[in-house]
């Protein structure tokens, strides 16, 4: 079935997907409250810079990332000595990069969902005694969670696809930071690569689909469950 | 109890400038039509909208006033809300739904969960999910869940519109119920005069963010400015009437009102039971003369008290019955026939009366 090589980079992939994806999914859910209930100036910058990643080379991205994380820039500096957190060079900065890369698929799925909860059911709540924090917790989480979901999965299957951020801000280690786009262009630099280059894409493929797939059917399940 | 309201707010070319002092309990409904500011008024008795000036006071205690920087938030009003969209939460089920006001604020000894439910027929529907429950069902969750968050004051905006006829026949009976046994006093926002006549004790009636009249319902019903609120269907009075006595040998039921009696088709109601009764403006006829070998079975002593004629066939007049008022729709020949004038007294032959609130259940209180 799959070499050692082959099975290394589908698990690390799916390592540094997970990983990014979970991390962005808090600040995703903030953002994303942040521009659908408050009306506030520079609203629209907030909203364009949220979804910058989308748009932006991602080559660029690794590159903002590898001048502001690397283990010789201030911050990098500053987290690698005092909380001991490596990023440049590591899986963690893979998981930085592709969580950063996805983060506007969350970020916008999350924002659809909550600007299509009807505000009148948090009026109403509010009229039954509901402070914010509790309109929060039983009515905005709930509502909103087939979206949190749906933009969660869609985000890790575009995570394990990320190739240029990853690659300019970590580089392409075997066993560290070589996820599968990562082993098909090494694979594909070598002489002879091409079979395995082929092997590496069909499973990319395969993953993708089963990724949006399971993206579909967990929020149509969410849905029926949360709604009924 | 008493509430005390004086609002004013802008909103681009409407101004509502709202006043009312209610001290009856019961229903008191704000008539008006469309976009005279009815819910408006009733948003800023809950809370949920503060207008830019304004007083409420609910039972001595100050809601808001802007003059003083007071605005009790509407978490802490203790203000049912029964939405005309109803507003449940489609995630939770019937159980939770009625839960979410009750173990919030509800929780006490003056409501209890069990009669609540025994009242509007929720045992039922508890597991179910508010997109698995048909209109009507739907007001009655709504309305529950009000009750059940048990409020000093209940707000209701149009919560029969959006049902079909038999739909609203359906919930009215519940209204009826909660009006005559449950101790808290309602406000009913709605443009239908069948509502009034069946439900409203009070009617406050608004007209481009004014305040027109506020009087009783049995009052307004039967002016004679009433029709032109609300066009010549519909028109006529509503009396409280009680049961004075069940007539085993004719089948029929004598009902009583104040200054009089009525005679009407058997009612299954025990005697001294209070209801309502409808007559319409143009189910009596009037006569200078008592008839005589006439098959009506109504005829009541009269004194015309005002005459309304807007010029064209018809002519309204209205008439004191003893401590009521009806009014009657005659053709305007008959009345320059009849040569009919104010203070004339007359005989009042009542062709038909219909019931308001057939569907009432028992009288025992249930709250």
């Amino acid at each position: 079935m799959l070499t050692a090589a082959e099975s290394q980079a589908l698990f690390l992939s799916i390592e540094v997907s997970l990983t990014g994806v979970f991390c962005a999914l808090p600040a995703a859910l903030a953002c994303a409250l942040l521009l659908a209930r408050r009306r506030f100036r520079g609203r629209a910058i907030a909203e364009g810079i949220l979804s910058l990643p989308l748009v932006l080379p991602p080559v660029v991205v690794g590159y903002l990332l590898l001048i502001t994380f690397g283990s010789h820039e201030p911050l990098g500096g500053w987290l690698l000595h005092h909380l001991g957190l490596r990023l440049a060079f590591n899986w963690k900065g893979a998981a930085l990069a592709a969580g950063l890369i996805t983060f506007p698929f969350q970020f916008r799925a999350i924002r659809l969902s909550l600007e299509a909860i009807d505000a009148g059911l948090l009026e109403a709540a509010e009229t039954l005694g509901a402070r914010a924090f509790d309109r929060f917790c039983n009515v905005i989480l709930p509502l909103a969670l087939p979206g949190i979901i749906a933009g969660a999965i869609t985000a890790f299957s575009a995570a394990l696809g990320e190739f240029g951020a990853i690659i300019t801000f970590v580089s392409n280690i075997p066993g560290e930071t070589q996820t599968l786009p990562l082993a098909i262009y090494g694979a594909l630099q070598q002489p002879g690569g091409e079979v395995e280059a082929a092997r590496l894409a069909g499973l990319s493929i395969l993953l993708a689909l089963a990724g949006i797939m399971l993206a579909q059917l967990a929020e149509r399940r969410a849905r029926a469950f949360v709604l009924g | 109890m008493s509430i005390e309201a004086h609002l004013r707010h802008r909103f681009g070319a409407f101004a509502l400038d709202v006043s009312f002092r209610i001290e009856e309990r019961g229903i008191t409904a704000l008539f008006g039509p469309s976009g005279s500011g009815k819910t408006t008024t009733i948003n800023a008795l809950s809370g949920l909208f503060r207008p830019c000036e304004g007083r409420i006071v609910i039972d001595e205690r100050v809601v808001l006033d802007t003059e003083r920087g007071i605005f009790v938030p509407a978490r802490e009003r203790r203000i049912g809300y029964v939405f005309q969209d109803t507003r449940l939460f489609p995630h939770m089920s019937v159980r939770d739904n009625l839960y979410f006001g009750w173990r919030r604020t509800g929780r006490s000894d003056a409501v209890s969960f069990g009669d609540i439910l025994a009242l509007l027929g929720l045992e039922s529907l508890l597991s179910r999910k508010p997109a698995r429950l048909s209109g009507g069902e739907r007001n009655r969750v709504a309305l529950g869940r009000a009750l059940l968050a048990n409020p000093t004051l209940l707000l209701l905006d149009e919560p029969l519109a959006s049902l079909d006829a038999r739909r609203r026949e359906e919930i009215i009976p519940y209204l009826e119920r909660l009006r005559d046994q449950a101790r808290i006093p309602m406000f009913y926002v709605t443009h239908s005069v069948e509502e009034l006549s069946r439900l409203a004790d009070q009617v406050v009636v608004l007209k481009s963010g004014r305040v027109t009249s506020q009087e009783s319902v049995f009052d307004l019903l039967s002016s004679l400015e009433f029709s032109s609120l609300t066009g010549v269907a519909a028109y006529g009075a509503t009396i409280p009437v009680c049961v004075l006595e069940q007539r085993g040998e004719d089948g029929l039921t004598l009902l009583g009102f104040d200054g009089g009696e009525l005679v009407v088709p058997r009612i299954e109601r025990r005697v001294g039971a209070p209801l309502r009764v409808r007559i319409r403006a143009e189910d009596i006829m009037l006569a200078r003369e008592r008839p005589a070998a006439i098959s009506a079975n109504n005829v009541l002593d009269a004194t015309a008290t005002g005459i309304r004629s807007d010029g064209g066939v018809y002519a309204d007049v209205q008439l004191a019955c003893g401590g009521i008022r009806l009014i009657a729709r005659i053709t305007r020949a008959s009345l320059v026939r009849l040569n009919i004038a104010a203070g004339m007294p007359l005989f009042a032959i009542v062709k038909s009366v219909t019931l308001e609130s057939p569907g009432a259940g028992s009288d025992d209180p249930l709250l």
